[in-house]
């Protein structure tokens, strides 16, 4: 119990009754028109929590399909084409209805100003456009799928996409083209937000780390979705006006497709883990209560890492008949991405060391999420080192290592991160014991699920096979089993946690002893205008001390 | 191949070998890194776990001979691994001159191959053992990707030009062909057989059932398609002749349209070939007007390897006559009588 509420015993249900007059932003509306035309940002949020986790079990449910599918060699239980449907829909809707949007957008809408010491984002009205460009782009997404869907692969790679496929790719590229400028709405608001709403005192040196992740992954939105956005749009030209852009038979280049795609793709990818690698940060302080080792080399390798991810598209295209020095280069680049990822890794270890360390559910997603993404991490060398990538590219390795950085990483950090802000989006509190199985479930689905996926990579079998060689079945039925563990896993949180949002425990305003603005400065959940009076920011972050009151910790 | 429980495919190729080795050097460091990691996390999280809710520890702000050295260590181990990579790729892309010469023509959803000698055979290439075998791939539709597991080589098919992949088996057996580029529906069933054969055994197979070269379809061709009208090889030729051109570096004057430096060269290779049939006006021979008509949509992929197989093989004086009863084509015909006008 804290020593908050044991101190202040007597006047607490005083204090109840005064908080329940004094309205959040939750409770302060509840009209239906109060929430979709909402400006404010932690509402948006919400939005963008609701809509993502339907996506998320739509995508979880097509993962579903291809993996019974593939418990057995042949193609048993669904058709060629279906199957090349399901896996096309999984990766479309996990990547950009999904991981895209998901911290960005759900943590970075609700947490960003509260951090920063702001009533509300730069730019609230265009914040609210950013979610109906995706509630609208989600939508055509949708019409794709119930009208037939698209069996191109989430890559969309040319001239199939362009010309032989006869599934609905022009009507997902629209729909994708408007969650790109909901994304590049996104990534200007919180530049600009940044860049001039921060409180008095606040320095780019005091900025917690989350907000440098956040500021770098919206560089990385603003500059690169303009070109998967002019990509689609020519594909789309291609298929529809038979105008030669990537088909050869039409005068076209179809790697040229490839380098503009991943152009865009690569850099999505640290879309998808830069705000979990500072969310991770944010966690594994607050958890040690220890200031971050090193700081200023955290904040600006999440800038170094957006900046190089700009520079490595090629290393996607090694088996395509690039030129060698072209491969040599981009190798070589893509090494150098390693070392800032391996640094953050080394300094997380630093900042628990002689820390005093807690195991509620956000340390407990915090630790597992350094164990996966540091295996994600060093298998993405084996595919960076050329001899290696031509036998590896585009067989399960590939699969089982992007799964490891986007679900070990992005995900775990998505989950850390929602069971770390959920007291104060909800004022509510999980229970501790259901989150931590969670925590562990998902981990040991997930690796039962994708390290068998490496050695099956490595024996050969490609990707986005129906059918495969019976003597791989082993290793496909272990991972079609992890999986089952891994869909358990991720139905917990679903039901705890929306208890919790009407069941749970108060929160109180910081229950894990953080030391932002987010949890030092507002109530749980925050009022409509998030602060009372404009805070003002003295030093730096994660300054853990004994504080006289409101220290409340489990 | 048997049932037991394996973590490399079998070793075929003489590149094999040379991968795996690199492989065991990667796993082993990486595994390293990655268990000290786990060690230290699980350590940190019980040494240091929280021992009382009075329990603030000493912030820590850096240590700079640490930092240097998880900077420096991790980049030494990444530009042994960048060099080695590099290595074992300038063996897995140069083929060895001597190597024999097989053609793969990818397409929905099977894998196509020609032997120079006439042989051709679908989702399957048989090749003798210890022999440098060099594939040129190229696809009639979309991208798909040759892949060989057992020899640790893979070569995307790509529409519209030509790539290439070398291998040596070193041992007499049958391994799988996929298809590692996804390419539609029956993407999963494009997959195929290597038959590694004692060279004995392999001289044996390409001599049965092989009826002509294919060179020889490809001089067919060369009459049928009328390319023999202009590149005839003698006083009356409007083109230029086509002897002993291949792999030399030969004198251009146009490239796609505009006028190139004097003294231009290219490198008459079967990308170049290729292009020219079915794009003439891209690098035009020096001395030649550009006449000739495209191809595209005449000749398949196929039928393309033919003509350029017969134009590897083409010597001094080999060029036959011209037969008085093949037309001249008439695009070119036209072509001719619109220059006349002007």
């Amino acid at each position: 119990m804290s020593q908050l509420e044991l101190k202040s015993g007597v006047t607490h249900a005083e204090q109840a009754h005064e908080v329940h007059e004094k309205p959040n932003y939750l409770n302060h509306d509840h009209s239906v028109m109060s929430w979709l035309y909402t400006l404010d940002h932690k509402r948006i949020g919400i939005l963008y929590l609701v809509s993502i986790t339907a996506m998320f079990i739509l995508g979880g449910i097509m993962a579903a399909l291809v993996r019974v599918e593939l418990s057995t060699p042949k193609g048993d239980f669904l058709t060629a084409d279906t199957y090349n449907k399901s896996f096309t829909a999984h990766g479309v809707i996990m990547l950009f209805f999904f991981l895209i949007p998901s911290i960005p957008a759900v943590m970075g809408n609700f947490a960003l100003p509260l951090m920063i010491g702001a009533r509300d984002v730069a730019f609230p009205r265009l914040n609210l456009l950013s979610y109906y460009l995706y509630a609208l782009g989600a939508g055509i997404g949708m019409v794709a799928l119930l009208y037939g869907g698209v069996d191109t692969g989430w890559t969309f790679y040319t001239p199939y996409s362009s010309t032989y496929s006869n599934s609905y790719v022009t009507v997902m590229a629209v729909g994708l083209f408007c969650i790109g400028f909901s994304s590049i709405l996104t990534g200007l608001n919180f530049v600009v937000t940044v860049h001039r709403m921060r409180c008095p005192g606040l320095t780019w040196f005091r900025l917690p780390l989350f907000i440098w992740a956040i500021y770098a992954t919206s560089v990385v939105q603003l500059l690169g979705t303009p070109v998967i956005a002019i990509t689609l749009a020519l594909l789309g030209v291609e298929r529809t006006l038979g105008v030669g852009i990537f088909d050869p038979r039409l005068g076209g280049d179809p790697v040229l497709f490839q380098h503009m795609f991943w152009f865009y793709s690569h850099p999505a990818v640290y879309i998808m883990i830069l705000p979990s690698l500072g969310l991770i940060s944010e966690v594994i302080a607050t958890f040690s209560r220890k200031n971050v080792f090193g700081y200023k080399i955290i904040a600006l390798s999440s800038v170094t890492i957006a900046v190089f991810g700009f520079i490595v598209w090629a290393h996607h295209m090694f088996t395509t008949g690039i030129s060698p020095y072209a491969a040599m280069v981009f190798s070589f680049l893509t090494f150098s991405v390693a070392i800032p990822s391996g640094i953050k890794v080394f300094t997380w270890l630093a900042t628990m060391y002689k820390g005093a360390i807690s195991f509620e559910t956000p340390m407990i997603y915090g630790i597992a999420f350094i164990g996966l993404f540091t295996i994600g991490g060093v298998t993405g060398l084996y595919l960076s080192t050329l001899g290696m990538d031509i036998h590896l590219h585009d067989t399960y390795f590939v699969v089982a290592h992007f799964h490891y950085i986007m679900v070990g990483g992005a995900i775990l950090g998505f989950m850390a991160g929602l069971h770390f802000w959920w007291p104060k989006i909800t004022g509510r509190m999980y229970s501790d014991f259901w989150g931590k199985l969670g925590a562990g479930i998902i981990f040991i689905g997930f690796n039962f699920t994708f390290f068998p996926q490496f050695i099956l990579g490595y024996l050969g079998m490609p990707r986005r096979y129906h059918e495969y060689p019976e003597e791989l079945q082993l290793l496909n039925v272990m991972s079609s089993a992890g999986a089952t563990i891994l869909a358990i896993g991720y139905t917990l949180p679903l039901i705890y946690l929306t208890h919790s949002f009407f069941w749970g425990e108060k929160a109180g305003k910081n229950p894990w002893g953080a030391t932002t603005l987010d949890w030092t400065a507002t109530d749980s959940p925050p009022s409509p205008h998030n602060f009372d009076q404009i805070p003002v920011v003295t030093e730096e972050p994660y300054h853990f001390e004994r504080k006289e009151a409101g220290v409340v910790s489990h | 191949m048997n049932n037991e429980f394996r973590f490399f495919p079998e070793q075929a190729s003489t590149l094999a070998p040379e991968v795996d080795a690199l492989t065991l050097f990667v796993v082993a460091t990486t595994v390293g890194v990655t268990l000290l990691v786990f060690f230290l996390l699980l350590l940190f999280a019980v040494l240091f776990r929280r021992r009382s809710d009075d329990h603030y520890p000493k912030p820590i702000h850096g240590n700079v001979p640490l930092e240097i050295i998880w900077c420096v260590i991790p980049t030494v181990i990444c530009v042994v691994m960048f060099v080695w990579g590099v290595k074992v790729y300038s063996n897995i892309v140069v083929a060895p001159v001597d190597s024999m010469d097989i053609y793969v023509v990818g397409r929905q959803w099977m894998w196509k191959i020609q032997h120079p000698s006439g042989q051709r055979e679908i989702n399957a290439l048989h090749v003798p053992v210890g022999r440098p075998v060099k594939l040129t791939i190229t696809s009639e539709d979309v991208i798909h990707s040759f892949f060989v597991p057992a020899f640790r080589v893979k070569q995307d098919a790509v529409p519209g030009r030509y790539t290439s992949m070398w291998f040596q088996a070193t041992k007499p057996g049958v391994y799988q062909i996929y298809c590692a580029e996804y390419c539609g529906t029956e993407h999963s069933r494009m997959i195929g057989k290597v038959t590694v054969m004692e060279e004995g055994d392999f001289q044996k197979w390409l001599s049965e059932g092989a009826e002509n070269g294919q060179a020889l379809q490809g001089r067919k061709l060369f009459t049928k398609l009328q390319c023999i009208t202009c590149h005839s090889g003698n006083a009356q030729a409007k083109a230029p002749n086509l002897e002993g051109i291949y792999r030399k570096h030969i004198p251009i004057s146009h490239q796609s349209g505009v006028k190139t430096p004097e003294g231009t060269k290219i490198f008459a290779d079967d990308s170049y070939l290729r292009e020219s049939i079915l794009y003439p006006n891209a690098k035009v021979a020096a001395g030649w007007e550009s006449i000739m008509p495209t191809y595209q949509g005449l000749a398949t992929e196929e039928e393309l390897l033919q003509v350029i197989a017969y134009i590897r093989s083409l010597q001094q004086g080999q060029t036959p006559p011209r037969l008085e009863t093949t037309p001249t084509p008439a695009s070119i015909q036209e072509k001719s009588s619109q220059k006349g006008e002007k």
